[in-house]
């Protein structure tokens, strides 16, 4: 035992000196980041003050309602899963250059053909139903980054714009779908509860996490092993940084660009499925309260790299959680997360604001 | 099919020209943005937040003219927020339109329940008034179509016109558009291409504000949870049908309107479920895009300018 432990000491303080720099350097990579969230949250204090509403108790009654205890952090999760994969979504499409800013739509389409999976289907056993229904979505959400990945590489049509009009048209349809064909009786406008052998498993009750999220971690993992350790992730980001560079070095670019936008499809459809089949086991009319959106600012926040779409995903995630718990206790309307959102993008979109912001306070930039 | 060819009529046309005025106002911002290198996807956020500010001013002031000249203001803001953003710090456009958009979509919101105390819409407020033109009104069928609006629309066909005029016809316009094609060419010419820039996209939101104004207090007298509905973005694809020319880009606006005014209608028979209507206008946004872009070249390629 003892010998063993004296073995195995130096051990892991090799591994710690192995990872603390890189710990060390990432955080100092994330600084930007960092700083923007705490400059936004700042702004976002002026105004809950200029609202009438006291900073400190909306802050803490947030805080306390996303971290405070197991069932906040579980509903924290919760939130942060579809943002996972909506970031991870608007991220892979961002290496190749392209601006996928319809993840809301993938979502919602890929969540109805997974919840059509899953109710079309009663006596087949879990290992194939629920893995068929998460395939139905990842494919729903890949029909629906085709179009627009077609139409962008045989036509030029701009994506930012025909992916944000699909995703209009996406509510509509999934809305008509579960209004008129697939519509469960009652007065609501959902479908029938999908069977049993189609649901993910809740992994921490009594919060809705389900194990939807495992399934973002591990894409998380290999959207990172793709785009860093494979052919087609060295070709995307090829594109991504010099289209024209990549078609001479014998880069198909347009089906590069085909292939970016479809697999960033069905990263968002998977995310609706894992919605559909962990969270709500149904699809709900326009159920998403706006994941799509989400991801993109989460991505970007998160250094467009997937552990740092993670981390901010869970930010996201705790600022919806525990916004709702803040609107409960303190009455401040839950939407100034959105605007607190919005702050954070808007510094991170240009970290030449922050560095000017700093120097005019008289500190010294970090590099 | 005897309803539908019924709703064919001289209001249908009416209606068109009305939906075509927000959509209008944007396209026109956007062309000046886009004229001087700037992608103004803040469009969406610019005119819902010029239509929240518009009901705003409106219900405090009991003025509705000064709502519209308070959201031309709020719109001429977030145009110099983003003209911040992407010329002085160099940011990227996209991103900087993303954030400006979702900020316009919880700004709007929260302030909403501020004052209101309702999330999704506000109290009606006394809008704008349609007036009508004297001889105008009287022409058969044009005059049904053109005859009786409000001041807004009027206002959109003068802005429409004096925007081609500026842009194509007087130096200001030769600057501005020396700024969009070939910025360093324009730099050593003396024209000072930041000035310009932060003009013309304070210009753009302006403009995407007014385009709100009148969806807010032309078109329903309140404000409702992103009443824009895209059109934004339906202005953009309007621009680029446009060829970025004011005049074109208002033709484009007029079928897109078009659109809108006949999605309303049809809801109205009830022949097809509203969801399915509501779809058309995003549709055809789609298909406009795809059938025109390639034959369209944009004014600038869109990089920041940094002068050496």
């Amino acid at each position: 035992m003892i010998e063993e432990k004296e073995r195995s000491e130096p051990k892991v303080k090799q591994l710690l000196r192995k990872i603390l720099p890189r710990v060390k350097s990432s955080i100092r990579g994330a600084l930007p980041q960092i700083i923007a969230v705490l400059a936004a949250f700042l702004v976002g204090a002026i105004a809950l003050l200029a609202t009438g509403h006291s900073p400190i108790d909306a802050y803490s009654a947030l805080l306390t309602g996303a971290f405070g205890d197991v069932f906040g952090i579980g509903q924290t999760l919760t939130q942060a899963t579809p943002i996972i994969f909506t970031a991870l979504a608007f991220l892979f499409a961002f290496k190749s250059g392209l601006f996928n800013i319809g993840a809301e739509g993938q979502l919602l389409f890929g969540g109805f053909t997974a919840a059509l999976v899953g109710i079309s289907f009663n006596n087949l056993p879990v290992f194939i139903h629920l893995p068929l229904a998460l395939l139905a979505g990842a494919l729903g959400g890949a029909f629906w980054g085709f179009i627009p990945a077609v139409l962008k590489a045989k036509l030029g049509a701009h994506e930012v714009i025909t992916t944000m009009m699909l995703s209009y048209v996406a509510f509509y349809v999934t809305g008509y779908m579960v209004n008129y064909p697939f519509k469960a009786p009652g007065w609501v406008a959902q479908t029938v509860f999908v069977a049993p052998s189609a649901e993910l498993p809740r992994i921490l009750q009594p919060t809705q996490l389900s194990a939807s999220i495992i399934i973002a971690l591990i894409l998380a993992g290999f959207i990172y092993y793709i785009l860093e350790r494979t052919t087609l992730g060295y070709e995307v980001r090829a594109i991504g940084l010099n289209p024209s560079a990549a078609e001479s070095g014998g880069i198909n670019v347009k089906k590069g660009m085909v292939l970016a936008l479809v697999i960033s499809g069905a990263i968002a459809g998977l995310g609706g499925a894992g919605e559909v089949l962990g969270v709500h086991r149904r699809f709900i009319e326009g159920f998403s309260p706006g994941y799509g959106w989400d991801g993109l600012a989460v991505a970007l926040i998160g250094g467009l790299h997937p552990a740092g779409a993670v981390v901010a995903a869970i930010l996201f995630g705790a600022l919806r959680s525990g916004g709702m718990v803040m609107t409960r206790v303190t009455g401040v309307p839950l939407d100034i997360i959105f605007v607190l959102q919005a702050l954070v993008v808007l510094f991170v979109a240009a970290p030449k604001l922050i560095r000017y912001l700093l120097e005019k306070g008289g500190l010294k930039w970090w590099k | 099919m005897v309803e539908v060819i019924e709703i064919i009529n001289v209001g249908l046309f009416a209606a068109a020209l009305r939906m075509a005025t927000p959509v209008a106002f944007a396209a026109l911002g956007g062309i000046f943005s886009e004229r001087v290198g700037i992608v103004n996807i803040a469009l969406e956020g610019m005119m819902l937040t010029g239509a929240f500010t518009g009901v705003a001013v409106c219900f405090f002031s009991g003025n509705a003219w000064l709502g519209v000249l308070a959201a031309v203001l709020a719109g001429g803001l977030l145009g110099l927020l983003h003209a911040l953003l992407t010329v002085k710090f160099v940011g990227n456009q996209i991103v900087s339109g993303t954030g400006i958009n979702i900020f316009a979509l919880g700004f709007t919101a929260y302030m909403c329940q501020i004052i209101w105390g309702s999330r999704g819409a506000s109290q009606s407020v006394q809008g704008l008034s349609v007036i009508s033109i004297p001889l105008l009104k009287d022409i058969p069928i044009l005059g049904g179509i053109l005859g009786s609006h409000t001041p807004l629309v009027y206002l959109m066909l003068i802005v429409t016109v004096i925007s081609y005029i500026v842009l194509f016809k007087t130096p200001v316009g030769l600057r501005i558009r020396a700024v969009g094609e070939h910025p360093s060419a324009a730099d050593t010419a003396g024209i000072n291409v930041y000035k310009t820039k932060y003009i013309c996209v304070i210009v753009s939101g302006m403009l995407a504000g007014l385009g709100g104004a009148f969806l807010s207090l032309g078109h329903l007298s309140l404000f409702a949870l992103g009443m824009t509905g895209g059109r934004g973005f339906i202005a953009l694809a309007a621009m680029i049908l446009g060829g970025w020319k004011p005049l074109t880009a208002f033709g484009a606006s007029l079928l897109f309107g078009f659109a809108d005014a006949l999605q309303m209608n049809l809801q109205g028979l009830g022949l097809l479920p509203s969801q399915i209507i509501l779809t058309i206008p995003y549709v055809l946004t789609i298909i406009v895009l795809a059938g025109v872009v390639r034959k369209t070249i944009p004014p600038s390629d869109y990089k920041p300018y940094v002068k050496e």
